[in-house]
């Protein structure tokens, strides 16, 4: 099924919206700064919201169905949050307004503030960066800015576990490191020898995924993190796998230096299909003053008769300001929702429960899945979507026949270190009929995968349009509807 | 909250796995600091969460309460009320990145459509499916030109007519190792051609503001020509609503453009999340960071769209991507395609022009009342520059008194101008609160 | 999976061609193969420049991966085989012929005595 697109469906001449007449005299602007055309579609508004409910029904969302894809923690989004952030006390306020109009959103961002700090056990918490990767730069730049600070200006080597996320070589690389990958141990940890001898002094700190990828708590943490210490080199902790440590174990209690924060994972933020996420940063006490400016302060404390003054503050080195205005206020509203309707037990529960889902599935494909690290696991582990007497299926036939069964595939080939890696995160919003269903799927197609491969190469059966031609896509580069009216 | 176990399917969950309790799972975790107390506040349920989120929402004073006179990147527009309505759909909003296409074809085709929307509106070949905002946008240009010159050159020149805001991101994010920065602190009065005589073979980029912070609109075609002839790219950052009236930045050659894409159905928000709206020529798409989608065919031959050129980016490139950008904005152009869908060619034009209108009638009326004057005699668009005969901090909390926002006090980033203000008049001003401004600006200025 | 009589290896799969003081390189039927669909070649260096051995001419993409091709030997650049920008399925379909990449006026022609020959390429352990 296919829908056309809003410039094969616009009428020329049709309206979807009007504004008032003017009620000022008719400006003139100058011939040469006027354009020409302007190709755009023209629909009614019942055109528009037609064509966009019914693509919005060839989308798959947590709301339909489990999610289950590693490292994404596609937990549910309570609709409370979507009704907190459009509070219009918070949708209708302007960034630069005067900060004596703004105390209940400062206020707000202090506290989220404070209970990152307290839920990490970092020291302080800048709400700025826009995304996880966005944190990650904010964190690089920080120890980058540490060092320099120090004239310490050799130290450019930041170490990478192939276990690690994705974006953490590229961030790196963009705040002007270079990159030495470490490899992980037979039990998934990251390898201590290595480690050890890539720490010298001109290392800049070490980027650690903590559950790893591989949904492993590093069995020698507190050695590492003394490594890396004793070589002169900072600690950054990768948060995007925090939803296995909520009221478990704090990063910072083990000298982790930086952390970043996923709201749209951890704090059940939503992901609209990409994005907006926020990325706060949490540092450990020597690196407050590098944080990204501005970062939400108390200027006067409040008394009985009178409430706290909140305010901005420019910290003392900062590294700048990494994008406009204070962070994703939406985001953070709706994870300052949810926390609150946690407290410190309701935080533990929830991390407690992830990590059962994960185990609990673990232990039901066990028996028809390699699983490469067969250890108990955090909040996601990963299996190998391949059979030696079924060579030609692969991982990706795998991902796409659960979709004839109705789930969102896992995670695949990441990590990088797993042959045919299928990385399973089901969060602890889901209950075990459930997780039952799905691994009695996963059980099947490992089934038919033996007996009907085909069946899996060829797959999804069911779902609005079938595997797509990526060459193609690549090799034709449409990335643009065809305008039938441009004419400049 | 939000965890569905009942006891009975916990027991037989830990029995499945092999172990007695929840704390078990836990075992290769340090054993300090384990499961301590977290100094948080008791939990509460929803009905009290959102009663004490109202409590604080209502301590803020809105653009509602107040007429909003501020621009300075973030505009107070009208939103038609079914772009929300489609944003609250679950299947949009509760969906992960598009990496699995077969059942994200929602996400894509809507992503493909606000391509080619920014496409048409800016008069670019190609956009990609955005970044987080306007001032990352921006420094996301100086990265891609510095990759598509492969570090070769090392010159950047930034107009001093850009916002402070996305000078100090730039400088955030692009490490001065080596490369070097002109032209941004140049008398702030500087026409386009002050840049001229800094554009030498070294130079990868240009990047300037339309209209810029200043509220000025610039023809920067003589520009771009003076550049290309050094090869040196041009970049853009726009106001995307301008572009209902305004010529396009592809209609002046430009490079690359890039933009602050609130104004177009993204509420205020206190700050965020907004939209960074990038576009550039067809021949620079492989150094573009970020995701793309593009058209194809499935395995039966229908249309269907797909994450593209996807080998530019961090998961595959991993150090040597342009940048390392993974979450990019979905909701946000969701939100700009449904806007501008509704609007379309008519309503676009209708906007830019009520802004523009009303901006002109604000600055008249203003600079009509003697010891006030307008500071540039460019043109301008919806936002503009004007001088006062008293501090712009004695007007404001003048004007908030009188329930009034006023306009940016650019003593806030540039201290010498005490007396000047940045005033933006949008759609939601009406003739009445203009000339009650004035009135209160005469009364101030005495 | 072809590997040419005529032709000296990198571990790397890249080949090389040489005749007299010039060398023509390009990426071997094996790592072609690897990639799948090659659908880009961006050129990473000009003509007149000189490259050590070791460093990167060009850098070639699928829609999965993405490779940079090194140079098996130093020298000058000579000749940049622009016609692929356009075509670079040619690399799938003729690795060997039309799709060689750059030519290079070798600085070091000992170089390539430290190159695999066809037989030690053949069984060599790749790595991808």
């Amino acid at each position: 099924m296919t829908e056309p697109t809003i410039f094969e469906l616009s009428s020329s001449g049709r309206k979807g919206f009007e504004f008032p007449k003017s009620d000022v005299p008719k400006a003139e602007l100058p011939k040469n700064l006027l354009r020409e055309n302007l190709p755009i579609p023209e629909l009614s508004e019942m055109d528009v919201i037609r064509h966009f409910t019914k693509i919005s029904q060839l989308n798959y969302g947590v709301d339909i169905g489990f999610y289950p894809l590693g490292s994404c923690t596609m937990k549910y989004n309570p609709k409370i949050n979507e009704e907190t952030c459009r509070l219009p006390g918070f949708l209708y306020l302007h960034p630069l307004q005067p900060i004596a109009t703004v105390q209940g959103a400062l206020g707000l961002m202090y506290e989220l503030q404070e209970w990152l700090a307290e839920i990490s056990g970092m020291s302080a918490v800048s709400l700025q960066p826009a995304a996880g990767a966005h944190g990650e730069l904010t964190g690089g730049l920080i120890i980058h800015a540490y060092h320099q600070a120090r004239n310490d200006k050799k130290r450019t080597k930041m170490l990478i576990p192939d276990s690690a996320h994705g974006t953490n070589p590229a961030s790196s690389a963009m705040s002007g490191m270079h990159i030495v990958q470490i490899p992980s141990d037979h039990r998934g940890n990251v390898d201590l020898n290595v480690l050890k001898a890539e720490a010298d002094d001109t290392l800049a700190g070490l980027m650690l995924t903590n559950p790893n990828t591989l949904g492993l708590f590093d069995e020698h943490l507190k050695e590492i993190i003394e490594i890396v210490h004793n070589a002169g080199g900072l600690v950054y902790g990768d948060g995007a796998n925090l939803n296995a440590l909520l009221g478990i174990s704090r990063p910072g209690d083990f000298g982790t230096d930086i952390l970043h924060f996923n709201l749209h994972k951890t704090f059940s933020t939503p992901h609209g299909g990409g994005g907006p996420g926020s990325g706060p940063v949490g540092v450990a006490k020597h690196l407050v003053d590098f944080l990204p400016n501005p970062i939400v302060t108390k200027i006067e404390e409040g008394t009985n008769d009178n409430p706290p003054l909140y305010g901005f503050l420019k910290p003392a080195k900062t590294i700048g300001r990494v994008k406009s205005f204070h962070g994703h206020f939406g985001v953070i509203v709706r994870a300052f929702t949810y926390i609150m309707m946690n407290g410190d037990e309701g935080l533990r529960e929830i991390s407690e429960h992830a990590v059962l889902n994960a185990n609990y599935i673990q232990a039901r494909i066990r028996d028809s899945y390699t699983v490469p690290y067969d250890r108990i696991c955090m909040h996601e582990f990963v299996a190998e979507g391949r059979w030696q007497d079924a060579p030609e299926v692969h991982a990706l036939d795998v991902a796409k026949r659960l979709m004839d069964y109705g789930f969102h595939p896992p995670t695949n080939y990441f990590p990088l270190i797993v042959h045919e890696a299928l990385m399973i995160e089901p969060t602890e919003t889901e209950n075990k009929e459930t997780l039952d269903a799905f691994s009695d799927a996963l059980i099947k197609i490992a089934k038919e995968a033996h007996e009907n491969p085909e069946i899996l190469k060829s797959a999804p059966h069911s779902t609005p349009v079938g595997r797509l031609d990526e060459v193609r896509a690549a090799r034709d580069m449409i990335l643009t509807c065809t305008f039938p009216e441009v004419s400049e | 909250m939000y965890i569905p176990h009942t006891d009975a399917d916990r027991e037989e969950m830990l029995k499945t796995i092999g172990v007695k309790s929840l704390e078990d799972l836990f075992g290769s975790l340090p054993k300090e600091h384990l499961f301590r107390h977290l100094n948080l506040p008791p939990a509460i349920t929803e009905m009290e969460a959102f009663n004490e989120l109202k409590y604080i929402a209502s301590v803020n004073e809105t653009t509602e309460n107040l007429t909003c006179f501020l621009g300075a990147g973030a505009y107070n527009h009208y939103i038609p009320a079914a772009v929300d309505q489609i944003l609250r759909r679950g299947e949009f909003y509760t969906a992960y990145t598009p990496y699995q296409p077969e059942i994200s074809q929602g996400t894509l085709q809507a992503i493909f459509e606000y391509q080619s929307l920014i496409s048409a509106i800016t008069g670019m070949d190609v956009s990609n499916a955005s970044h987080y905002d306007g001032a990352t946008a921006v420094a996301e240009a100086v990265n891609m030109a510095y990759h598509q010159f492969r570090g070769k050159r090392k010159k950047f020149i930034l107009s001093p007519g850009l916002n402070p805001q996305y000078l100090e991101t730039v400088h955030t994010y692009i490490p001065i190792d080596g490369n070097q920065f002109l032209g941004e602190d140049l008398p702030l009065s500087s026409p386009p051609s002050a840049l001229y005589d800094l554009i030498d073979e070294e130079t990868a980029l240009i990047v300037v503001q339309y209209p810029d912070f200043f509220g000025r609109i610039y023809d920067y075609t003589q520009l771009i020509r003076k550049a290309h002839d050094t090869k040196t790219l041009v970049a853009i950052h726009v106001n995307p609503l301008s572009l209902g009236i305004l010529k396009t930045p592809g209609a002046m050659d430009a490079d690359i453009v890039t933009a602050e894409g609130q104004p177009l159905g993204i509420p205020l928000a206190f700050g965020g999340p907004y939209l960074g709206i990038f576009a550039s020529k067809k021949e620079y798409v492989r150094k573009m960071a970020g995701r793309i989608v593009g058209e194809t065919r499935d395995n039966k031959g229908n249309r269907g769209y797909v994450l593209t050129l996807s080998t530019r980016e961090q998961h595959i490139r991993r150090e040597k991507a342009t940048s390392n950008i993974c979450s990019n904005q979905g909701l946000m152009t969701l939100a700009v395609a449904v806007y501008l869908s509704l609007l379309g060619k008519q309503g676009l034009r209708q906007v830019a022009t009520l802004n523009y209108d009303k901006a002109h009638y604000a600055a008249d009326a203003i600079t009509s009342i003697p010891g006030f004057e307008l500071v540039f005699d460019t043109p301008f668009f919806n936002e503009f520059t004007i001088k006062c005969p008293v501090s712009a901090k004695k007007i404001n909390e003048y004007l908030l008194d009188n329930d009034i926002i006023g306009g940016l006090d650019l003593s806030e980033y540039y201290p010498a101008l005490k007396n000047q203000m940045l005033i933006a008049v949008t759609e939601m001003i009406s003739r009445d609160d203009i000339d009650a401004l004035v009135d209160l600006l005469s009364e101030v200025a005495k | 999976m072809k590997v040419p009589d005529d032709l000296k290896f990198t571990k790397n799969d890249e080949w090389i061609r040489v005749d007299g003081e010039i060398g023509t390189i390009g990426i071997t039927d094996y790592a072609q193969d690897s990639l799948s669909d090659i659908v880009f070649i961006e050129f990473l260096v000009d003509k007149g420049d000189t490259i050590n051995k070791g460093e990167a001419c060009a850098s070639v993409e699928s829609v999965k991966a993405a490779a940079d091709v090194y140079m098996p030997a130093s020298g000058e650049i000579i000749e940049i085989n622009e016609s692929l920008t356009d075509t670079p399925d040619l690399i799938n379909s003729d690795p060997f012929g039309e799709a060689w990449m750059v030519k290079v006026k070798l600085s070091n022609p000992s170089e390539i005595d430290e190159l695999l020959d066809p037989n030690a390429y053949k069984t060599m352990e790749h790595e991808h």
